[in-house]
């Protein structure tokens, strides 16, 4: 039997930083027309294996292999000349430019004294993209496209090159069901060509809807290759993890208290619209519904951040207006949102100051911040949330995304308020974390906040949520019992498949 | 994490670091080129050089708070020169003359007022359009100017009051009067910003305006009361600078702005926001006059010391960058 010669190949990467073995021997090979999932823990050594793989850190010992050439790459430009493209989860596109400008940065068809060529541009862009069956052309400027068309965009780039290996890291994170279709049809597009993919994900359900095989990879070493069609989730999970994870149904809603947050008839211009639901203390109400429903902007309004154009907000059954953040808080709402970084933490900040942050006022002495009580603050929702830092003042930029999830949680928490709004709490997060963070939620319920979860994960609801608010297009379209709805009637709900709509006549 | 806590370290000491290198600099330069016969590190001298830091120093405070909370000013110049046309003008106001030296406090107090109000107009116009401060003040830049310029056209305003003179030249425990207000103002703004809640909020917008409102902290108020301090602190830097001198032309205070941005870049205070200390300030407005007069002292002319400030800003920030990527770097893993 002749074996296949590898589109790529990691044999033997160790990479080590002050202190820390980052990789530890790590050998993987991805075939050519193969999507080869590589999967692990936030830390776990992914990112900076593929550090090491774009020419941005060199590793101390192992080689890389592309096809039967060894290759060292000392720079991002010559991983690229070697074929291997990365396709980021953070975009890096010139938004003012055209799609074929930003496709042929800084290979620009020339004409004599340095001129552009704008129709061989034009017309080579088009070309590519006309393979990608995308409904934008060459001459689209590139800030007028939705993210997934940027996304395609990065991925005609790389079609320009003659690509061995293609890297997708966590490519779908801001899609939608329907964009993240397209993708797929791509993927399958470049495997079809004979180039090898690897594809970084936390996600399983896109994990075993893809890939070929999947390598996992914990603290830093090798542990192990498995066909996706001979393994499940739950084995894969025990590989990232080392140990078994809860992903049970919730079944617990029988502590329910009283009302603790009431809407009625909430709409926002064209975001949503009609929207009526309540949450009792000890609950947690589940938001769940595709990227756009509404869900997000819902959990804004309700903490002020939007003006709602009509309805009415109850809280402990008194009607309400919540003007600003600073209104809602003083109220008792407090939202994590769904954006850390960008929207929960100031990263340059420390551990205590990010979690006192919203009451240093309420705390201080004199003109003069009482920074004794700040510290014992942040010591006793340390304890309480199992936040693991060496101390207060090691800077949030430095912890991981669960342990920063849960500063964000405690600073909340420690303003005890009656009701709590959690965006996508999860998102970014490691699996053994998640789990954590899904406890934790339970636990606040169960000592008698209203809870709201809003999540894109179905798993997350049905583990998390007691009720769960389907919504599709800014409405509300039905609210189930978590432990007796269907998988099949929540997608149905949210895809706006309801049955209150009439079914099309065979 | 200790490749990240030595970078720190280098970043804090570097601008004292370059004080003492150049006070080494222009003593030993000084012994060959210089035409006084005096010591470069006579009492005096140094003395002096904190008199003459206050008119920059005391803005550069200020500057120091507005650019953490991810702002900038650039129309201190000018509100310097109104401040200053103000106090010198009030005195000679026929209203205010039954007053006698009562004059005093009352045009400080008009000149304060009037920076304060300048400052509040340029916050209240960052606050409620949301326009990038740096437009807006560059705006107000001009038209603080033009109001200047429109006041006396292009002659000096001038008035000397000797009791006024003779508290701007006293010296109290060595000290001028204008050090003490600068070493007064530094304390100030320093407990303003490791102490009081206003300045742990000004650090959080600087960093992430957009966490700092899920915090609930109102983000537009407190940008505009850091352009009152500022507003107020240009117009204090010109009260003590022509309580002593008398006479204001319609140019000065004319790139101010630049001097004080400068000093607070070499103090560490970064352009973006959310990092930067009113120590580190201090000891980049005391570098700038170091080296003004320093280059002075050994007999090199304006057009020389622009060009040596220039390349050693640009030098102090790549340093900068340099010590900041080693940091990013030893703290991933």
């Amino acid at each position: 039997m002749t074996r296949t010669i590898p589109a790529l190949r990691l044999d033997g990467i160790v990479k080590t930083f002050p202190g820390v073995r980052a990789l530890d021997d790590v050998s993987f090979e991805v075939l050519p027309g193969e999507v080869h999932a590589l999967m692990g823990e936030n830390g776990a050594g992914k990112s900076t294996l593929m550090k090491v793989l774009g020419g941005l850190y060199q590793p101390d010992a192992g080689r890389i292999m592309v096809g039967e050439e060894t290759v060292v790459m000392a720079t991002p430009l010559e991983a690229k000349t070697k074929g291997i493209i990365f396709i980021h989860q953070e975009l890096s596109l010139a938004t003012e430019l055209s799609v074929a400008e930003n496709i042929y940065l800084g290979e620009l068809p020339r004409k004599a004294f340095g001129r552009v060529d704008w129709r061989q541009l034009f017309d080579q862009t088009d070309a590519i993209l006309g393979k990608l069956r995308v409904g934008f052309d060459a001459r689209t400027r590139v800030g007028d496209l939705s993210i997934a068309n940027q996304q395609m965009v990065e991925i005609a780039r790389a079609l320009t090159h003659d690509a061995k290996a293609v890297i997708f890291d966590e490519p779908t994170a801001s899609l939608t069901d329907a964009e993240k279709v397209v993708l797929f049809d791509v993927i399958a597009d470049l495997k079809a060509d004979g180039v090898g993919i690897i594809y970084i994900s936390h996600r399983m359900e896109e994990i075993f809807r893809i890939t070929d095989r999947i390598t996992v990879l914990r603290d830093g070493q090798y542990r192990g290759t498995v066909a996706t069609a001979d393994t499940d989730e739950e084995a894969v999970t025990q590989m990232m993890i080392g140990r078994a994870l809860d992903l049970s149904r919730n079944e617990s809603h029988h502590t329910r208290g009283d009302v603790a947050l009431e809407v009625r008839g909430l709409s926002c211009g064209k975001l949503f619209q009609d929207v009526g639901f309540e949450v009792r203390r000890g609950e947690v109400l589940g938001f769940y519904g595709l990227v756009g429903a509404g869900r997000t902007e819902i959990a804004e309004t309700l903490f002020g951040l939007r003006d709602p154009s009509a309805g009415q907000i109850l809280l402990n059954g008194e009607e309400v207006r919540v003007h600003s953040p600073a209104d809602a808080i003083a109220r008792g709402i407090s939202l994590v949102p769904e954006d850390r970084k960008g929207q929960g933490l100031v990263l340059g900040m420390n551990c205590r100051d990010n979690m006192t942050l919203p009451q240093v006022d309420d705390l201080k002495a004199g003109p003069f911040v009482a920074e004794g009580a700040e510290v014992a603050i942040f010591d006793q929702y340390r304890d309480r949330l199992d936040i693991r830092t060496p101390g207060w003042r090691q800077l949030v930029g430095n912890l991981s995304g669960g342990n920063q999830q849960k500063i964000v949680i405690g600073k909340w928490l420690s303003m005890k308020p009656d009701v709590l709004i959690l965006d996508e709490p999860t998102r970014g997060i490691d699996v053994g974390s998640k789990s954590e963070i899904h406890k934790l939620i339970r636990e606040l319920a169960a000592q008698g906040y209203a809870v709201i979860v809003i999540s894109s994960e179905m798993p997350e609801v049905l583990h998390v949520a007691d009720r769960i608010v389907a919504m599709y297009a800014g409405r509300i379209m039905r609210t189930f019992l978590s432990d007796e709805v269907t998988e099949d009637s929540l997608i149905q709900a949210i895809s706006g498949l309801g049955e209150d709509r009439p079914a099309v006549p065979a | 994490m200790q490749a990240g806590a030595l970078s720190n370290a280098l970043k804090k000491g570097a601008i004292w670091g370059f004080i003492v290198l150049e006070l080494v600099f222009f003593s030993v330069a000084g012994e060959y080129l210089s035409l006084s016969d005096k010591a470069f590190m006579d009492l005096d001298n140094m003395l002096l050089l904190f008199k003459q830091s206050a008119p920059i120093g005391i803005i550069a405070m200020g500057m120091t708070i507005v650019m953490i909370n991810g702002n900038i000013d650039l129309s201190v110049g000018a509100t310097f020169a109104i401040a200053a046309i103000i106090l010198l003008d009030s005195m000679t106001w026929p209203i205010l003359a039954g007053l006698g030296d009562w004059v005093i406090p009352v045009s400080w107090l008009l000149a304060l007022a009037a920076g304060t109000a300048l400052g509040a107009l340029n916050g209240l116009i960052v606050w409620k359009t949301g326009v990038d401060a740096f437009i807006v003040t560059l705006g107000s830049m001009l038209g603080y100017r033009g109001i200047v310029f429109m006041f006396n056209g292009e002659n000096p305003t001038s008035h000397l009051n000797w009791t006024l003179v003779d508290f701007a030249e006293a010296q109290v425990l060595g000290l001028h009067t204008a050090t003490w207000f600068l070493l007064g103002v530094t304390l100030a703004i320093w407990y303003l910003m490791t102490r009081t809640v206003h300045g742990r909020n000004a650090y959080a917008i600087g960093d992430n305006r957009e966490a700092a409102v899920n915090a609930g902290i109102r983000v537009g108020p407190h940008m505009m009361v850091n352009f009152m301090i500022i507003g107020f602190l240009a117009a204090l830097s010109a009260v003590v600078f022509y309580s002593e001198s008398g006479s204001v032309n319609p140019n000065d205070g004319q790139l101010y702005e630049l001097w004080v941005i400068t000093a607070v870049v070499l103090g560490g205070t970064k352009i973006t926001g959310g990092a930067g200390n009113i120590v580190g300030t201090f000891g980049g407005v005391l570098a700038i006059q170091l080296l003004r007069k320093g280059l002075g002292h050994i007999g090199a002319d304006t057009s020389t010391v622009n060009l040596v400030i220039g390349l050693i800003l640009i030098a102090v920030l790549i340093l900068d960058r340099q010590l900041n990527v080693k940091g990013k770097e030893a703290l991933k893993t």
